[in-house]
């Protein structure tokens, strides 16, 4: 059965340990926020053996490029983006100690193997409830790459927000459970 | 003028009787101009098209229409999966607090696709049209606070203000502008496909490519979803007709009993895949398959299949 987890960020290893695939998860702590463009150049500042504009040992990223704060708002409306597109990146940053990754849909066999290896995790909010997950920004404040717009990184902090673990640190992989289900589908049969 | 012999440098040499002859054309000239560019022409500023498309940017953006929503409902109610539940909660809570706080329902404030059916007895005054649309999303985006997502394609540059809208045109009887306006997410739309099926392939085949596209895109289209499908024609005609479908209001059946037959059909089978709300499983995978036709040539069977976030965003105004 489902169960409900309250887990804190930066994340320690005995906390991550107990996380397991399925799992309901009320976050609270820090997030980072990076996209596609901001991953490009954290990967290439690595390459080029340069330090990140924050650490990332024991953190969490939370793939999201919010939309504009109105005047008296913490922060936009900020659902998860697909993180399919992070899966080139992800391998590295997993090396450089990253531990929690935010987004949404399923991840590559190399990204999920990487989770295992770096006994990390990938939690899923739901996307499209962007202005709901607003509401659990408690701080938002801009770290690096203003220049990215939305794409920029940002430290935020949160306040219970509803997860579910994907894939646990033991490589479990919810995403997986899913594609068997669509088995039947071709059985089933057009032909 | 009648009484000489026109020798004038507009005129040149024209014979009286010739001037006699046509003495009252400049007349009915001057009766057809009032009349059909004037008079008889309903006229509209195209600075009213910009503040309407400012308009219905916001609201489709903080505010999902009636149709969608009342499907959005029906579907918690059939979901039976607890991740599904959970997520489909978390949906309908997202739509409360967006209305409330102002925001939109989704970051993704998509790339602004415009439809303008263009009544042809209607004249537009004030300036150019295309560029009245533009500005009218430029306004709506900065002023509702929605996120700019437009940039070149190859420099990836962005252009700050989420313009140019993609704007489709279509001439109609009648003297009025309807403007429907759908911002697209690109979640959805990075998993919507293209084929040119064989003739040989049939309905069977078209079955086969809606199905593997919805697998394909799994949880990666934010499901449930609703899946426009466009079938025949030629290549661009087939995405259009696709696109064109996603504005329906969602769950309307076709008016082609054969068509509504295939979404039925469609959409049961789609549900049978298990993919569930978020690609996490459930029996909620669509909620609505709305298919438009087209006659094709004879060696052709073109598909093409435009996959729709729930967050289905359509809004529309006449003028």
């Amino acid at each position: 059965m489902v169960r409900i987890r309250e887990l804190q960020t930066p994340v320690g290893k005995e906390q991550l340990a107990t996380l397991a695939s399925g799992d309901l998860v009320n976050l609270s702590g820090v997030l980072y926020t990076a996209r596609d463009a901001a991953h490009q150049r954290l990967v290439a500042r690595l390459e080029a053996g340069e330090p990140l504009p924050f650490a990332l040992e024991n953190q969490a990223l939370f793939y999201v490029g919010p939309s504009p704060t109105p005047p008296g708002k913490i922060i936009g409306s900020c659902g998860p983006t697909t993180s399919s597109r992070m899966d080139p990146y992800t391998p590295l940053l997993l090396e450089q100690g990253l531990k929690i990754m935010i987004g949404k849909g399923p991840r590559s066999q190399e990204v999920v193997q990487a989770i295992q290896r770096h006994q990390a995790a990938y939690l899923v909010a739901t996307g499209g409830a962007a202005a709901l997950l607003a509401q659990c920004v408690k701080k938002a404040e801009l770290i690096a790459y203003p220049d990215l717009g939305p794409e920029a990184i940002y430290r935020l902090e949160v306040e219970k927000m509803p997860l579910i673990v994907a894939i646990d640190p033991d490589g479990r992989n919810l995403f997986a459970r899913g594609a068997k289900e669509e088995a039947p589908l071709e059985q089933e049969g057009m032909e | 003028m009648g009484n000489r012999t026109g020798s004038s440098p507009v005129l040149g040499t024209i014979k009286k009787d010739t001037l006699q002859k046509y003495r009252w054309y400049p007349a009915v000239f001057c009766f057809l101009v009032l009349d059909h560019g004037g008079m008889g022409l309903r006229k509209l500023n195209v600075d009213l098209v910009t503040a309407t498309v400012a308009q219905l940017c916001v609201e489709a953006c903080r505010e999902l229409s009636a149709d969608v929503r009342a499907l959005l409902e029906q579907a918690r109610n059939e979901e039976e999966s607890a991740f599904g539940c959970f997520i489909l909660d978390q949906v309908l809570e997202n739509l409360e607090v967006a209305a409330r706080e102002q925001l939109p329902i989704c970051q993704d404030t998509g790339i602004c696709v415009v439809f303008l059916e263009i009544g042809q007895d209607l004249h537009l005054t004030g300036g150019d049209l295309e560029a009245a649309v533009n500005a009218g999303v430029r306004r709506g985006y900065q002023e509702g606070y929605l996120r700019k997502s437009v940039l070149s394609p190859l420099t990836r540059i962005n252009t700050f203000d989420n313009t140019p809208a993609v704007i489709h045109t279509r001439m109609v009887p009648g003297d009025r502008l309807k403007i429907t306006v759908a911002p697209k997410g690109a979640g959805s739309e990075n998993m919507s496909r293209l084929k040119m099926l064989k003739p040989a392939d049939g309905i069977e085949g078209v079955k086969r490519f809606v199905l593997e596209t919805v697998a394909a895109a799994g949880g990666c289209a934010c499901p449930p979803v609703i899946v426009g499908v466009g079938i025949g024609g030629t290549m661009e005609k087939a995405a259009l007709l696709a696109k064109t479908a996603l504005i329906r209001p969602a769950g309307t059946a076709s008016s082609d009993p054969t068509v509504a037959e295939l979404e039925k059909e469609l959409l049961a089978l789609i549900n049978q895949t298990g993919i569930g709300p978020q690609g996490l499983g459930g029996k909620v995978t669509a909620l609505a398959v709305q298919i438009e036709t087209y006659p094709t040539h004879i060696a052709a069977l073109p598909v093409a299949v435009n996959l729709q976030c729930h967050v289905a965003r359509h809004r529309s105004a006449i003028l």
